[in-house]
């Protein structure tokens, strides 16, 4: 709060009023809910509920399909992470130190984010495509004859592929601007003390970069986890099958299609704790953010 | 004329193939929207440009895909247009009168508000998705465009960014305020609403992208066909190209097309600052 | 007639933090008082507290004779020029100094009218449709300064209004605020943390530190008989010397040598200007002359006597050199302190 703030006492309550009745309703109510009907089993036909206490927990937990999909999505989010945030910090890097053309280069690798999920997705079917699709021709150069949707790995490479070109723009952005905030100074001595650029990008840029890594790291991982779903459910078609899918894919199946509205909020709870997780790891992170100004 | 470092050289061989590697889906999409799907089902993508484009914009924009005839290219262009719009306003009205009253008053129960606003930030709508979708049913918003918009708004983004940007307006600035008998409305519609232009246009640019490219919610709320967005309408171009004999490729793809355009030429034409505002949330 | 009266004003901050002790003190009708002390002192929140940005917490303060405890900022009759001057950036310079009067809606031609006045007097006519960034940093001070006259209010206030500015910019600005004022005739509380600006523009300076007033007094009161050693050493460039001795039978005695006569017994600290040390071949003082610093129209001299670490004034006519000097000392010059507690005895 400012020093000098206003005092007068309604007007502050009217404006905060739109906020928290949105909130309230649409987030701490579904929020409960979910809670709440974690713990009750739904009867398929509608007719109530019976409560079951952690049952729908310990059922998820020892649930074989449910750990397949857990160790998919921990992977996937591995290597979207890892992938985007390297191509994405190479072409920065580059893109800050070109001369020519660096506006263009800019827009070029930035205008992608603009693309919704899904598209990205269907791009992915396409270039996929069974009987021409041109990475499915060039994979065939190799031998491989590339199935979306029937070989689990070849889906699950496709899904990876459409996330991490809809992730670099945001990870090049951030670089990029980071890049861009080095002071000169710095860039000068580093000149000065060091002769291998190599040796001067390690030394020098690469820690100055760390915090703006350790927050795209969490943007990463939030992204993966969440953000994928559209590219998720228009690589497998809307049919998950025995394909690849991550966690909150699976909350959408189970609650959506399969009407098992406990193990849906179950999984959603574990979700919701996962990320609280996440967030208090960013939060601490953010405190003891390596500060150099 | 001096001879260019190897360096430079490869920085640049290394810039040209991430644009490559990021242009060249999208091309590959716009090809096939010239070509004839006859054609498109026995070549694939090819480099070769045909003369189909503005048939296929017709059949894309004019001609209804699904059961109820409702939902061309145009009505959901329509919606997406309202879903963007009407999330970014919302989401920065919203944002910034209770960031306002935030930071600029003193309020007994600021910190509880606070708490309760930011809570929203830690768990993203995917996660509650039923039980939202429960209470919009509930509430018999389903099918309209305020159970679409409203709920997303329920995730204090903007009102963070907002916060942290008047926190950033020196404290001064009202004080002199004050002293020049400004009150509390005044010194809103005065001097911070101007203040924060570029910071308004920045966040409208990020949220319009962000509601534009809404997906699993709006798959969710919305079942008339005439509520469909474009995004939204991806899953159902992908449904009738697996079941079609001939799959209409040059009019799905141009719907795709469609639903990337104005996104991107927001991003582009405005990118200092989309680029200003995505950075500076970080902060 | 006292414009400004502070009864028992004080400030603890609900942690508990003490900012002000409890302050007694009145500002005459047209004085120019300046608030001096080091950062931290509570000088600003007591301005803020004038100015009505910072609650009171204890006693009452009231402006022309009206108790304004209570009374919202814009309704105390002041106005307040800022360090970093607060001009609104999206405003021309004319809706900046106008805004305070549109707020109290004054007829526009009047407004307009004002404007120009003030825009002439301060010569800023030429910049009336420039926005605060198209200025340089005098200029935006000016603008500052127009807002707070164009309002005609009964008290001015100013924090630190100088501090942003280059030193040349801020020694011709000093003195166009305090013939700006004299002009005016409008009573005016001045914060700085520049004791020069404080002795050159105040009436009475009052020289805070940690909370607490030291001392309030004209500037040569302030200078030469200054009321502790915390005074002593912070007004002054280079400070007063101060030095720990003993009084004995009646005579204040400096490294062996009888510096003048006191009431006083036993342990003190006793200060002396750079300037009331004289370069003396008879003086009784010896002093080890280490940095000679030249500065044109006088020479400072750095060294010691006996333990402690003094600055000599002299005039460039003294030839000056490094290694022992025999000095006296002004009669009269000499003030004693308390040894423990600071205060002047």
């Amino acid at each position: 709060m400012k020093r000098a703030g206003f005092s007068t006492p309604w007007l502050p309550v009217l404006l905060l009023v739109p906020q928290l009745a949105i909130i309230a309703i649409f987030f701490y109510w579904p929020a409960i809910v979910a809670l709440h009907s974690s713990f009750y089993l739904q009867d398929p036909f509608g007719f109530g509920s019976t409560f079951v206490g952690l049952e729908n927990y310990t059922h998820l937990l020892g649930s074989a399909e449910y750990r397949r999909v857990a160790v998919f999505t921990l992977t996937f989010t591995l290597l979207v992470t890892f992938f985007s945030l390297a191509l994405a910090l190479l072409l920065a890097v580059k893109a800050d130190k070109v001369l020519r053309g660096a506006k263009t280069y800019r827009t070029l690798l930035m205008w992608v984010y603009a693309v919704a999920p899904p598209v990205a997705g269907f791009i992915a079917v396409i270039l996929f495509n069974q009987s021409w699709g041109p990475l499915t021709e060039l994979f065939g150069l190799f031998g491989h004859t590339y199935m979306v949707g029937v070989n689990f790995n070849d889906t699950a490479f496709a899904m990876i592929l459409a996330s991490v070109w809809k992730q670099v723009p945001v990870n090049f952005i951030f670089f990029l601007s980071a890049l861009q905030s080095i002071p000169r100074s710095v860039r000068e001595a580093a000149l000065i003390d060091n002769r291998s650029a190599s040796g001067r990008f390690w030394d020098v840029t690469f820690p100055l970069l760390a915090p703006t890594g350790f927050f795209l790291l969490i943007i990463n991982i939030t992204y993966a986890l969440f953000e994928t779903f559209g590219i998720v459910d228009t690589v497998v078609k809307g049919e998950p099958g025995n394909n690849p899918m991550t966690l909150v894919y699976k909350v959408y199946v189970d609650g959506f299609r399969g009407n098992d509205l406990g193990g849906s909020s179950a999984q959603s709870v574990i979700l919701m704790v996962l990320v609280l997780a996440l967030t208090i790891f960013q939060f601490r992170l953010l405190e003891r953010r390596i500060h150099y100004t | 004329m001096r001879k260019p470092k190897l360096s430079t050289v490869t920085d640049h061989a290394v810039l040209i193939a991430g644009s490559l590697f990021m242009m060249l889906p999208l091309l590959m999409i716009l090809q096939m929207t010239t070509i004839p799907d006859t054609e498109i089902i026995q070549t694939g993508p090819t480099l070769q440009i045909g003369d189909q484009f503005d048939d296929n914009l017709e059949k894309a924009m004019l001609q209804a895909s699904g059961f109820s005839g409702e939902n061309t290219g145009m009505s959901m262009l329509k919606n997406s247009f309202i879903l963007g719009i009407g999330f970014a306003v919302g989401k920065i009205v919203i944002g910034m009168t209770a960031a306002y009253a935030i930071v600029y008053f003193r309020l007994r129960f600021a910190t509880l508000a606070f708490w309760l606003i930011f809570t929203t930030l830690l768990l993203p709508l995917e996660v509650r998705i039923l039980p939202s979708y429960e209470v919009v049913q509930r509430l018999g918003m389903l099918n309209t465009y305020q159970g679409l918009i409203i709920p997303l708004i329920a995730s204090a983004t903007a009102t963070f960014f907002f916060r942290q940007f008047f926190r950033s307006v020196p404290e001064e600035l009202v004080e002199a305020a004050r002293i020049d008998g400004a009150g509390p409305v005044k010194f809103f519609v005065d001097i911070l609403v101007p203040l924060s232009k570029t910071m308004i246009a920045a966040m409208f640019i990020i949220m319009f992208v962000y509601g534009w490219n809404q997906y699993l919610w709006p798959t969710m709320i919305t079942t008339d066909e005439d509520m469909y967005t474009l995004v939204r309408g991806i899953k159902q171009i992908v449904q009738v190209l697996e079941g079609a004999v001939v799959p209409e490729f040059g009019r799905s793809n141009m719907l795709a097309v469609v639903a990337v355009i104005p996104p991107v030429l927001v991003v582009v034409f405005f990118q200092s600052w989309f680029v200003k505002g995505l950075t500076e949330s970080d902060k | 007639m006292a414009q400004v009266r502070f009864s028992n004003i004080g400030k603890t901050y609900p942690n508990g933090f003490e900012a002000l002790k409890p302050t007694d003190f009145e500002i005459q009708q047209g004085e120019f008082a300046v608030l001096v002390g080091p950062s931290g002192c509570g000088k600003s929140t007591l301005l803020r507290m004038v100015a009505g940005l910072e609650e009171i917490t204890s006693g009452e303060l009231s402006i022309a004779g009206r108790i304004v405890n209570a009374i919202d900022p814009a309704d105390r009759d002041i106005a307040m020029v800022f360090q970093n001057y607060a001009l609104y950036p999206h405003m021309s310079v004319r809706k900046n100094i106008g805004y305070g009067l549109k707020n109290r809606g004054l007829p526009k031609t009047e407004i307009a009218r004002k404007v120009d006045e003030a825009a002439a007097l301060l010569n800023l006519g030429d910049h009336l449709d420039s926005k605060p960034s198209q200025l340089s940093g005098g200029q935006r001070q000016r603008v500052a300064m127009g807002r707070a006259i164009v309002r005609d209010p009964a008290l001015f206030l100013f924090d630190e209004p100088l501090s942003n500015l280059d030193a040349k910019l801020r020694h011709q600005m000093r003195i166009e605020i305090k013939a700006l004022q004299r002009r005016l005739g409008v009573t005016s509380v001045y914060v700085t943390h520049d004791q020069v600006e404080a002795m050159t523009m105040a009436d009475r300076i009052i020289v805070m530190n940690a909370g607490r007033i030291e001392q309030i007094g004209t500037p040569a009161e302030v200078y030469h008989e200054p009321a502790s050693t915390f005074v002593a050493s912070f007004m002054g460039a280079p400070p007063m010397n101060l030095m720990r001795t003993r009084a004995e039978a009646g005579q204040l005695h400096l490294n062996g040598g009888a510096l003048c006569e006191t009431e006083h017994e036993g342990e003190v600290v006793v200060g002396v200007r750079p300037e009331d040390f004289l370069p003396d071949p008879d003086g009784a003082i010896s002093m080890q002359v280490d940095i000679v610093e030249e500065l044109g129209g006088h020479r400072l001299l750095h060294g010691q006597i006996g333990d402690d670490t003094v600055t000599v004034h002299v005039s460039n006519e003294f030839a000056a050199e490094t290694g022992p000097l025999d000095l006296s000392v002004k009669p009269g010059a000499v003030c004693v302190f308390d040894a423990e507690e600071g205060h002047r005895i």
